[in-house]
């Protein structure tokens, strides 16, 4: 019998890593993979209409590996690059990708005893829909680390595949709207984030992150929304308190 | 800075992989090296669903009531059966249904 368990900074169990975890993360993301896939073909599209060799096209999917932002760079694109434009494109991926300094910092309090190989191969390939499916799991019991990396991997493998296809075949693609595959990942959101809606208090700070971001949506051209909703709605997540 | 750059390709891929992994990889080690107050920690805590409202809330406002009506019907049969393949198979049929109907 042992008196103390060993617990994480969150209160929670301490971290594991298996390949079971793996495969849960997999799993996990498995109802998102139609979306991650027609985006990767998006942006597939999109690219070889700017003039993006295949090769660059699945070279920035498979390193950059952040679809908003790489759809963002396409509509900056010119085919003449100069340094500016190298800035500005830059730029703009760090202010849509803000949110995710602020998810990598969520996982802390979980995974800051783990050995860093198996926490920061899994940090490279977050993404919006596997971070917030690793927290549903960490807020159910979960301990391991594998989930984290394993969400990641086959969203990886989904996009930077999709992306060769887009920008092979982007142009014989119809319109995929009337089939709804636009939405998938919006609903894969609101199904994942559904059931962690426990009180009115505790989500009046998400209400104002909606609301920050379409009013700055509106004032200010760009992305800025994103990182703008988001910080208003964890701020006042911080202001509000629940004790 | 305004010349051509030759392989400009490939500096504009490698500057976007850099401030990607930074993001991705900084917030996590920072946290190291701060405290965490319980208001640090309340703010992470409503992280979440204030990442997903500052992506999706503009999608409905631009998509309009076919997606609002789906993202209902998802949140619903979300906290009804807890199936993420069914909420999202009905909520996608919500969405093909009203969209052919010109919603």
């Amino acid at each position: 019998m042992t008196s103390m368990q060993p617990v994480a900074g969150d209160g929670g169990p301490p971290p594991s890593w298996s390949l079971d975890g793996v495969r849960a993360g997999v799993i996990s993301i498995a109802p998102a993979l139609p979306g991650v896939a027609l985006f990767g073909v998006a942006f597939g599209a999109l690219a070889a209409e700017r003039g993006l060799t295949t090769i660059e096209a699945v070279l920035m999917s498979g390193i950059v590996f952040a679809g908003v932002a790489q759809i963002a760079a396409m509509e900056l694109w010119s085919p003449q690059i100069t340094l500016a434009l190298v800035l500005t494109i830059a730029f703009t991926a760090l202010v849509i990708n803000l949110r995710m300094l602020l998810m990598s910092a969520s996982m802390h309090p979980w995974l800051a005893g783990a050995p860093p190989l198996q926490v920061y191969p899994g940090l490279y390939i977050l993404t919006d829909s596997n971070w917030v499916a690793t927290l549903r799991y960490r807020r159910e019991g979960g301990a391991d680390a594998g989930f984290l990396f394993g969400g990641g991997l086959i969203i990886w493998l989904t996009f930077v595949p999709a992306t060769a296809i887009g920008q092979i075949f982007g142009s014989l693609l119809a319109d995929p709207r009337p089939y709804g595959v636009d939405m998938i990942l919006p609903l894969y959101f609101v199904a994942l984030l559904s059931p962690m809606f426990e009180s009115t208090r505790r989500s009046l700070p998400w209400a104002i992150a909606g609301l920050v971001a379409i009013a700055v949506q509106y004032a200010m051209p760009g992305f800025w929304y994103i990182i703008a909703g988001t910080l208003a709605g964890a701020i006042a997540g911080g202001l509000l308190g629940h004790e | 800075m305004n010349e051509p750059l030759s392989h400009g390709v490939f500096y504009v891929i490698a500057a976007m992989a850099a401030v990607t992994a930074f993001t991705r990889v900084t917030g996590f080690w920072m946290m190291g090296r701060v405290t965490l107050t319980p208001r640090v920690m309340r703010m992470l805590d409503a992280l979440p669903g204030s990442v997903v409202a500052a992506l999706i809330l503009p999608v409905i406002l631009k998509e309009g009531i076919s997606a609002a009506v789906a993202m209902a019907a998802v949140a619903l049969l979300m906290i009804w059966r807890r199936n993420e393949f069914l909420a999202l198979a009905c909520g996608i049929a919500v969405v093909v249904g009203m969209r052919a109907n010109g919603w």
